[in-house]
């Protein structure tokens, strides 16, 4: 373990950015936000971005190839711009977790290579937790906020930073930054470890278990009578898939240009009517399916085919952002029963 | 070297009744506008919608004119004094979001006025080519 | 806090569901923590004694909700309207958006709804809000307690109400208020002040953060269409994500516009904007406009007025000269 004390904070940031692009939270008078640092831009001191880390892998929109038209003649043109190296600092535990989500879906053959090339070219370097939010709920999918995964798990200490190589990458990065690091021990961090999780266990959503739900549920949830209740007053807004972390759902479009086509995919959201709309139609008419396909996904689906990985990380962006404060927590509450207590 | 002098694209949106006709009229006359105005037929200038506007500055105009009757004699009885006032509170939200107000004009132009429309032509390119490329209601994905 | 109780509103809604005026409710649902209350229906004296609550988080318009809930059943449904809810209410009865029979509604004072933005930006890990008439506590997970103005945490919509007088209800709770001088076209204003670049640069920043959810839309009580543009792949203009600066600011001019005139300058946009994009300053520039160019009017006040912009006279203010009156202000 590494660490550099906090005054010289700067110079790592510096000594990072010199080899590749590096991104980080900071703070803006809307809330914390993922941007380029520079010079005199200071880490976030908040627990989370508003939106999720997902933006560096599978951005919102994005642009996969051009076709230029002339006559009958149709070229196509490679634009493909997602191999400049980077480095995400400050990703906290759900966040990185949430790459594990991304990646059984973008990474499963046939593999996502816009997706892939921008993971390879990336190094997370993720940081614990040490004052969660009562929107928190990682717990309940046995996501250790103190201890998140990521190619270099740093720890914020009131004096220090302490960081940790766990993969070859970040091996890489650690070693380049040795001049300015020094060695360390772990006493400060078990101890800040042992205080973040104390917090974990006394959030307001600590007892929530996700056990009711997983691998091979889809008749025992599907048609419960809650959903009706659940959606009712769900406005079919996209806010909760686009602050989603895991959120994965997209669609790939052709824009005309006047002089030749663009395709891009985008973010698509499940709460959209026109949402996997096919040439037979709509397959989900209402606002009640389209609802429960979100969380049916997230709590079913995804476990099924992914050997019971949940896709929701209990980041607890949606329970802050959506308009009509229903979410996962309300939903996971009225259908898993008792145990959610 | 020869500088190319910039010539600005510009949409001119014409009522069929009136302003398409004194088009005609400056033609037969020859009257002279810039060959970069491009028209566009509409049946009575109420059938624009604010959408129409803005899709033309995305795909490549730098500035946009609105023709149709004078008020009181739109073909239609009426629809020209809803051009006017949805006219009136689009380009003041353009100029609320700092895009430049000479961009969009409105004017009303009758099929006797040929001479009108020339001049009209002329004035806006003009007025136009002094404030440069669109910028701050392009989409880049048009540009050539 | 709210000078009406929530009993008083529990007790109206039981008693109406008792003698049949109505059988469903809607009303605000408790949630998790104190702040995140749910718009729900209810249609039992049981559920509303158990989790209807009424506070200082009860923002939700419901007014929107009754297109679809009045063409489910042939009978009335209970509705509790704020003074600015009844406005959004007369707005879609002068469009025929739902049948008046089937609702029954009961007016509500407010004093005010607290802004969950500003109170998470004041304070991390919040476990517990207190109103205490002027100042608000907020009591954190791991911090102590804060106490706040009441002011600071109200948003601009409530800051500069425009009304405490109910223009459409059955039956009143309390006591009505009357329509108020705000001050809400001063925002409008600063920025009619600033020039072309600093104004353009004030929206690119704040358009900039839109990621295209959709909230504002959805929420909005004046956007009722079956179908909107932006949602149709046959419109040509369809996008479900802004790919540049140019879709942002499409989509935002367009729904604005496209209220223009209707918009009862509810503020329920701004209020679920996950951004914080503040969009009630593009809805007030509309009404600003409209005040001064056509004569003040205000959407929703009555029903079956008729919107300046589906409306002229032969005397009305040339675009050019609308344009250039900003210049001059």
């Amino acid at each position: 373990m590494r660490k550099i004390s906090l005054k010289k904070i700067d110079s790592l940031f510096s000594a990072i950015a010199e080899n590749s692009v590096l991104y980080m939270p900071v703070d803006t008078k809307t809330g914390a936000k993922f941007e380029q640092w520079e010079n005199g831009k200071e880490l976030s001191d908040s627990l989370n971005t508003v939106r999720s880390a997902k933006d560096f892998f599978f951005p919102q929109t994005e642009n996969l190839m051009d076709f230029k038209v002339e006559g009958k003649k149709i070229e196509v043109i490679d634009s493909r711009s997602e191999t400049e190296d980077f480095v995400v600092f400050g990703v906290r535990a759900c966040d990185v977790k949430s790459f594990d989500v991304l990646d059984k879906v973008f990474l499963a053959e046939p593999q996502d290579s816009y997706y892939k090339n921008r993971r390879e070219h990336g190094v997370i370097m993720s940081l614990a937790c040490t004052k969660p939010n009562e929107t928190c709920f990682c717990t309940t999918f046995r996501i250790d906020a103190a201890e998140p995964a990521g190619d270099v798990v740093c720890y914020k200490t009131d004096d220090a930073f302490y960081m940790d190589a766990k993969t070859e990458k970040g091996k890489k990065l650690l070693s380049a930054l040795e001049g300015i690091t020094e060695a360390a021990d772990d006493t400060a961090v078990t101890e800040q470890q042992k205080l973040t999780r104390e917090r974990m266990s006394k959030l307001p959503l600590a007892s929530l278990k996700a056990d009711a739900f997983g691998n091979g549920k889809t008749k025992e949830f599907f048609d419960r009578p809650e959903w009706k209740e659940l959606s009712e007053s769900c406005l079919g807004c996209g806010t909760c898939t686009f602050v989603c972390p895991t959120c994965q759902c997209y669609d790939i479009k052709d824009f005309n240009t006047g002089h030749g086509v663009k395709r891009f995919r985008c973010w698509d959201s499940c709460m959209y009517s026109d949402f996997t709309k096919m040439s037979a139609g709509q397959p989900r008419l209402t606002q009640l399916e389209r609802f429960r396909q979100r969380f049916m996904h997230k709590l079913v689906y995804f476990p099924t085919n992914n050997d019971g990985m949940f896709s929701c990380v209990g980041c607890g962006r949606c329970l802050a952002k959506c308009p009509i404060q229903m979410n996962i927590v309300k939903v996971m509450k009225k259908l898993g029963g008792n145990s959610n207590g | 070297m020869q500088v190319n002098e910039y010539k600005p694209l510009i949409v001119a949106f014409c009522c069929n009744w009136c302003s398409y006709a004194g088009a005609d009229l400056a033609g037969n006359n020859r009257l002279n506008y810039p060959a970069d105005v491009k028209i566009i037929r509409v049946p009575c200038s109420c059938r624009v919608n604010p959408m129409f506007i803005l899709r033309a500055f995305q795909r490549g105009a730098d500035g946009v004119i609105l023709c149709g009757c004078h008020p009181g004699d739109c073909h239609y009885t009426s629809g020209n004094y809803y051009t006017r006032r949805r006219m009136a509170l689009l380009f003041s939200m353009l100029d609320y979001l700092g895009i430049e107000k000479e961009r969009t004009r409105v004017e009303w132009v009758s099929a006797a006025e040929g001479a009108k429309f020339a001049e009209t032509m002329n004035d806006f390119a003009k007025t136009v080519a002094a404030l440069g490329e669109n910028k701050r209601l392009e989409d880049l994905r048009c540009k050539k | 806090m709210q000078e009406i109780k929530r009993e008083v509103l529990v007790n109206k809604a039981s008693e109406l569901l008792k003698n049949g005026t109505v059988d469903r409710v809607f009303g605000w649902k408790k949630g998790e923590f104190d702040y995140d209350i749910t718009p729900a229906l209810f249609t039992t004296a049981e559920d509303i004694e158990n989790e209807f609550v009424w506070g200082d988080f009860c923002g939700a318009n419901f007014s929107k909700y009754l297109i679809k809930e009045t063409g489910k059943s042939e009978n009335k449904v209970l509705v509790f309207l704020k003074p600015c809810d009844t406005y959004s209410f007369n707005q879609l009865l002068t469009e025929h958006r739902f049948d008046r029979e089937k609702v029954y509604a009961v007016g509500v004072p407010c004093n005010g709804m607290l802004d969950t933005g500003k109170i998470k930006s004041s304070a991390e890990g919040i476990s517990k809000v207190t109103d205490n008439g002027d100042k608000v506590v907020i009591e954190t997970l791991f911090d102590g307690e804060i106490t706040l103005d009441r002011n600071e945490l109200l948003p601009d919509r409530c800051l500069n109400c425009k009304s405490k007088k109910h223009v459409a209800y059955d039956e009143l709770l309390g006591e009505d208020g009357a329509v108020l001088d705000s001050n809400r076209f001063d925002e409008v204003e600063k920025l009619e002040k600033m020039t072309p670049d600093e104004r353009f640069a004030f929206w690119q920043n704040e358009l900039s953060r839109c990621i295209r959810c959709n909230a504002c839309r959805d929420v909005c009580p004046a956007c009722t269409c079956e179908k909107c543009v932006f949602d149709n792949p046959n419109s040509g203009v369809e996008n479900k994500a802004a790919t540049n600066e140019f879709e942002e600011k499409m989509f935002h001019i367009i729904r604005a516009f496209h209220v223009a005139g209707r918009c009862t300058d509810c503020g329920e946009c701004s209020r679920v904007c996950p951004q914080h994009i503040p969009l009630h300053l593009l809805n007030r520039k509309f009404i600003k406009d409209i005040d001064s160019f056509y004569g003040e009017y205000q959407a929703g006040a009555e029903v079956g007025s008729r919107a300046p912009i589906v409306n002229y006279t032969t005397e009305d203010i040339e675009p050019g000269d609308a344009v250039r009156r900003n210049e001059n202000a």
